[in-house]
């Protein structure tokens, strides 16, 4: 035989598995919430979404263009980006927050750092964090937040732009703020007060209540990320400790447990953005620790702190420790065991 | 009781090849080339001269050093040269090449049966190195320097490792079930030299023919067992096949004797039978010849020495245009330069690889997702090792366990980034060594 043979080191089979499919996976699992947001929120969900992406897609694109490296937008995790910085917006917002948002994940919280697997921050949780900085009128003020209605609801004489209001976990912060020493005030009679007619746990769980526009659907999201358990993408520790840290600690607290965990962004940001593999911790044990400390922060600073959410800068602040956790959670080796002394 | 390791992964395992298919002696080869080093330990020195007629298991070297076994001719025939030929590793050394002369001659005293009963242990380990036994399973390390384990060190146990948790190959499985009295009588051997009370035959548990016979023919013996592993790569490395067994772990870069086990193929143990009570030296083998690009896969007996491309021919030859030929299996085995690269002592499998199967991936970044530090079965941080390496940090990569890990490739496997993590521990400890060297 003429030809040369490959020679390679071992081993000479390779999975299936890549980060193509690692990230279309995840794309393709956010599809029940985004549909679940559609339901709520209409079609301005889906058109701030395509925002979201096709900013997020272009930046990257000519980003690697202009520094001369491949362009690897087709591996999925540019449109994960768009579409997870779009999730975490209120449904009113200006569309070119949101474009310019995804602009700023993409390209200094990901290119900048050297791209995909080099980011030391959620690039989407960067991008809301810009956003918030500079928009905080609209990304915060009840104005902009739609108070959700089928959109069918529009054949009956609703119209979307009808209805804003506050979401759930603003009417505690006002609560709060109002009287900090009624710590176990009702929020689902506060949330029926302010508008919610009939506002349940039901409502928060499927996600009929208003806020940013892929988070309201805890329905959805565990859907979504059952399925990426199943296919072994999401290590179940950080959602199940980072959840039941929320649920012990607002509890410890006083708060009504079940409240918090449905409301908010805080299945969102477990079960999307904390499993986010380049900027979690590698071992298991970390990976625990590090769902502890998100699970913290979140509650501090729902409860103490001047934001009615906490789910994002919790993420963010984590994502520093990341290095550190890895640090001291290096495995013990196999075999670092005492030596058997001979009998 | 479930018999298993931490970590590991299961990839498809290939062996619906060659699984049902009894071992078949290959043709005599016309020419065959025999490394003098074939093991780890010091080479063999050669003590033929160009021109010799040799026959069958005559010796054609001495050993070079206690760490060193001789090799033997595994034809009779004309030495037509010593010369450096490049061996499947790809590396060029002495090997000796014999012309045949197509009577396949015994050697004097090969192949009659001996009274061994009386055999003391020294007699059987001096036998063993004599005939050139070093391990079956790949890593061809001289069996009788693990069977001299020093004074202060208590065997109580020898595992024979029948697990072959390499894709593809079925040498081990067929041999399993076609020899298991000699496979048993070696394990005794090698129980009696060193003393040890109890033996243990350890087979995954997708091989439950094999698992099956080897139970029935032990049945008898009391301190013999046979134990079936889970199915899961690498199930079969030393520490972890002791840990499965007796739940004991091999201390950090110490050896199985330190916690009071030897262990040894059951293609070995095959050998030690074969070498004592035979007195037959180490001239062949049963090699799986496979993969999706073999058109007929085997498993045959091949005479050490013999082109990779004779076996190939003999399992029918190709379907498809290979890219790629591996000595061994697909997860620990070396890629092959040259197709004619000679069958040698630890030729386990000769494994073709279609265009598809050889794809050579570009090295993604790493993405931390984890996947390698949840399978490495030693518990290190493959990543984070390699990444150490990349970048020169070899005593932080040292540090992190490199010196431990044993490369058996599950952490490249999984890697979604198709990242060469093998490759650079390579890399790693060969610098290492040579930083130690320079020390």
């Amino acid at each position: 035989m003429d030809k040369m043979l490959i020679v390679s080191a071992n081993p000479h089979i390779r999975s299936k598995a890549s980060v193509t499919k690692i990230m279309h996976m995840v794309n393709l699992s956010l599809l029940p919430a985004l549909f679940m947001s559609y339901y709520y929120f209409g079609f301005r969900a889906i058109f701030l979404t395509l925002v979201s992406v096709v900013s997020a897609v272009v930046t990257e694109a000519a980003i690697q263009k202009f520094r001369k490296v491949p362009v690897t937008v087709s591996d999925g995790s540019a449109i994960l980006t768009g579409i997870l910085l779009a999730f975490n917006v209120p449904a009113y917002i200006p569309w070119w927050i949101v474009m310019l948002g995804s602009f700023f994940a993409i390209a200094i919280a990901k290119q900048a750092f050297g791209g995909l697997g080099f980011n030391i921050f959620n690039p989407a949780l960067i991008g809301r964090a810009f956003m918030l900085a500079s928009w905080p009128v609209e990304m915060t003020s009840n104005k902009f937040w739609a108070n959700p209605v089928a959109s069918f609801g529009a054949k009956t004489g609703q119209t979307m732009d009808a209805i804003s209001s506050a979401t759930p976990l603003n009417l505690v912060k006002t609560a709060l703020k109002a009287d900090p020493t009624q710590i176990t005030c009702d929020i689902l009679s506060k949330a029926n007060d302010a508008g919610y007619a009939g506002a349940t746990y039901w409502d928060l769980f499927v996600g009929n209540v208003s806020g940013c526009i892929g988070e309201t659907s805890f329905l959805a999201l565990l859907i979504g990320v059952i399925f990426l358990m199943i296919l072994g993408l999401v290590n179940w520790r950080v959602p199940f400790f980072y959840i039941g840290g929320v649920f012990v600690f607002t509890w410890l607290l006083g708060y009504d447990p079940v409240f918090h965990i449905l409301a908010g962004g805080l299945a969102l940001g477990a079960f999307y953005m904390a499993t986010d593999m380049v900027t979690s911790p590698i071992s298991n044990k970390g990976n625990i620790i590090f769902a502890i400390g998100l699970a913290f922060f979140t509650v501090a600073i729902r409860i103490w702190g001047g934001y009615p959410e906490g789910v994002s800068y919790s993420i963010l602040l984590m994502n520093c420790a990341v290095p550190l956790i890895n640090k001291f959670t290096v495995p013990k080796k196999f075999g670092c065991v005492k030596p058997v002394k001979a009998n | 009781m479930k018999y298993t390791f931490k970590g590991g992964y299961h990839p498809p395992d290939g062996k619906e090849f060659s699984e049902k298919k009894s071992i078949e002696k290959m043709p005599l080869p016309k020419t065959v080339a025999i490394h003098l080093h074939q093991h780890i330990g010091a080479p063999s020195k050669a003590i033929v001269a160009i021109g010799d007629e040799v026959k069958v298991g005559q010796p054609l070297s001495e050993a070079g050093g206690f760490v060193s076994i001789p090799v033997h001719a595994s034809i009779s025939g004309k030495v037509k040269a010593i010369a450096k030929i490049t061996d499947a590793g790809g590396n060029k050394s002495d090997a000796v090449i014999i012309e045949s002369d197509e009577k396949d001659e015994m050697f004097e005293g090969v192949g009659i049966k001996v009274d061994y009963d009386n055999f003391t242990a020294d007699e059987i380990k001096k036998k063993i190195a004599a005939c050139g036994i070093a391990g079956m399973g790949g890593a061809r390390f001289p069996t009788h320097v693990k069977l001299s384990p020093p004074a202060d060190k208590k065997i109580d146990y020898i595992i024979l490792n029948g697990v072959e948790c390499e894709p593809y190959l079925t040498a081990d499985d067929r041999l399993m079930q076609e020899s298991p009295e000699t496979i048993i009588e070696g394990l005794k051997l090698m129980m009696k030299t060193v003393n040890a009370s109890n033996g243990i035959i350890g087979i995954e548990k997708n091989k439950p023919d094999s698992i099956k016979i080897m139970t029935d023919k032990t049945s008898s013996i009391d301190n013999i067992k046979v134990i079936d592993l889970e199915v899961k790569y690498p199930q079969g490395g030393e520490k972890q096949l002791i840990y499965a067994a007796i739940k004991k772990e091999v201390p950090s870069g110490g050896l199985p004797m330190d916690v009071g086990v030897v262990v040894s193929n059951v293609g070995t143990a095959n050998a030690v039978y074969e070498a004592v009570a035979l007195n037959k030296p180490f001239y062949e083998r049963v090699v799986s010849v496979t993969g999706e690009s073999i058109k007929d896969p085997k498993n045959v007996l091949a005479r050490i020495g013999t082109p990779s491309s004779e076996l190939i021919e003999f399992a029918g030859g190709l379907k498809e245009d290979i890219y790629k030929v591996v000595n061994g299996g697909p997860m620990m085995g070396a890629a092959m330069y040259e197709m004619e690269a000679p069958v040698h002592k630890g030729t386990s499998g000769i494994l073709c690889l279609s265009k598809e199967n050889a794809k050579v991936f570009t090295e993604l970044a790493c993405i931390s997702c984890g996947k390698c530090v949840s399978v490495c079965p030693l518990k290190l941080l493959p990543t984070d090792i390699q990444l150490n390496i990349q970048h020169g940090k070899y005593e932080e990569s040292e540090k992190l366990g490199l010196l431990d890990c044993m490369l058996c490739g599950t952490c490249a496997y999984v890697c979604p980034s198709k990242r060469n993590l093998v490759h650079w521990f390579n890399v790693g400890k060969a610098k290492i060594a040579e930083m130690k060297r320079k020390a």
